[in-house]
């Protein structure tokens, strides 16, 4: 299979398909897995519990290494996800607790997180159907929602009239959402 | 019975442009570096294997473990320092 189409289907794969050809010790997986979770570890390190960048630096490296050594542990392939937020959450406590906020109450800690949390799940299962988007429109919602860019800026990187930016990223918009709708049909590769 | 807030909510487009703005990207060195470890770990795992074998070498190594890192063409960082002197 050729390197494209290789990664197409990695990043189509199923949490379950990626963990377990990451088992097997394929190197591609295991980036496919870091980048799908990435965004995911950082949001809970630094929105949940608003570790410092170099704090949470530390926590996203921590969460990687670890899951890279106990991905053989994991009971269930598809509950990798909340195994990497609980992961990620035990982690922040743990830095926080070995910082200057030491003393910090354990309950104060977590107050707020929970739902930090539920956001932050429903922002990944959108992250997780753009992949199922065609090309241009995920790209022209990443550069709009994501990179924050302009109409303008997007429509000289695409070559598309600035004009028509707004009508292409409502219509990528829509697709998204009739996808969301039909979310047990998302990734069909395992 | 009036409608949970998600039920109507939940896949409104503004709704959706909001979840997306959520999560920022995180810093490619980052994730380069968390994509890296099992390439990472199979040089450590090298350079543990040759020091078993060899006193010299895990004496030398020991004593530069920076050095067997980047010569194993190991971004070096702390954490790694720390995972070869372990695994020595």
């Amino acid at each position: 299979m050729e390197f494209h189409q290789r990664m197409t289907a990695l990043s189509t794969a199923t949490d379950a398909g990626l963990v377990a050809r990451c088992r097997d010790g394929d190197d591609d997986a295991w980036e496919e897995l870091v980048r799908r979770f990435s965004r995911y570890v950082l949001a809970i390190a630094q929105q949940a519990y608003r570790l410092s960048p170099a704090d949470a630096e530390d926590v996203f490296q921590e969460v990687f290494a670890r899951t890279y050594e106990r991905l053989g542990d994991l009971r269930n392939d598809e509950a990798v996800r909340p195994w990497i937020a609980q992961l990620t959450r035990r982690l922040c406590i743990d830095r926080i607790r070995a910082g200057s906020r030491e003393s910090a109450d354990p309950e104060a800690l977590e107050a707020g997180v929970d739902d930090s949390l539920d956001r932050l799940d429903e922002a990944l299962s959108v992250q997780e159907a753009m992949l199922a988007m065609p090309d241009n429109c995920r790209d022209i919602l990443d550069r709009f929602f994501r990179r924050d860019e302009s109409y303008a800026v997007i429509g000289t990187a695409l070559g598309l009239p600035s004009g028509t930016i707004a009508s292409r990223i409502s219509r990528c918009l829509g697709k998204l959402r009739d996808h969301l709708e039909g979310r047990e049909h998302a990734r069909p590769t395992s | 019975m009036p409608v949970p807030r998600h039920e109507f909510e939940m896949y409104d487009e503004e709704r959706i442009g909001e979840l997306l703005r959520v999560m920022p990207q995180a810093p490619e060195a980052w994730v380069l570096t968390a994509a890296r470890l099992p390439a990472t770990r199979r040089a450590i795992e090298q350079i543990a294997a040759l020091a078993e074998a060899d006193a010299t070498f895990r004496s030398q190594t020991l004593e530069d473990l920076e050095g067997a890192l980047a010569r194993a063409g190991v971004e070096v960082s702390p954490a790694l320092v720390e995972h070869l002197r372990d695994r020595l």
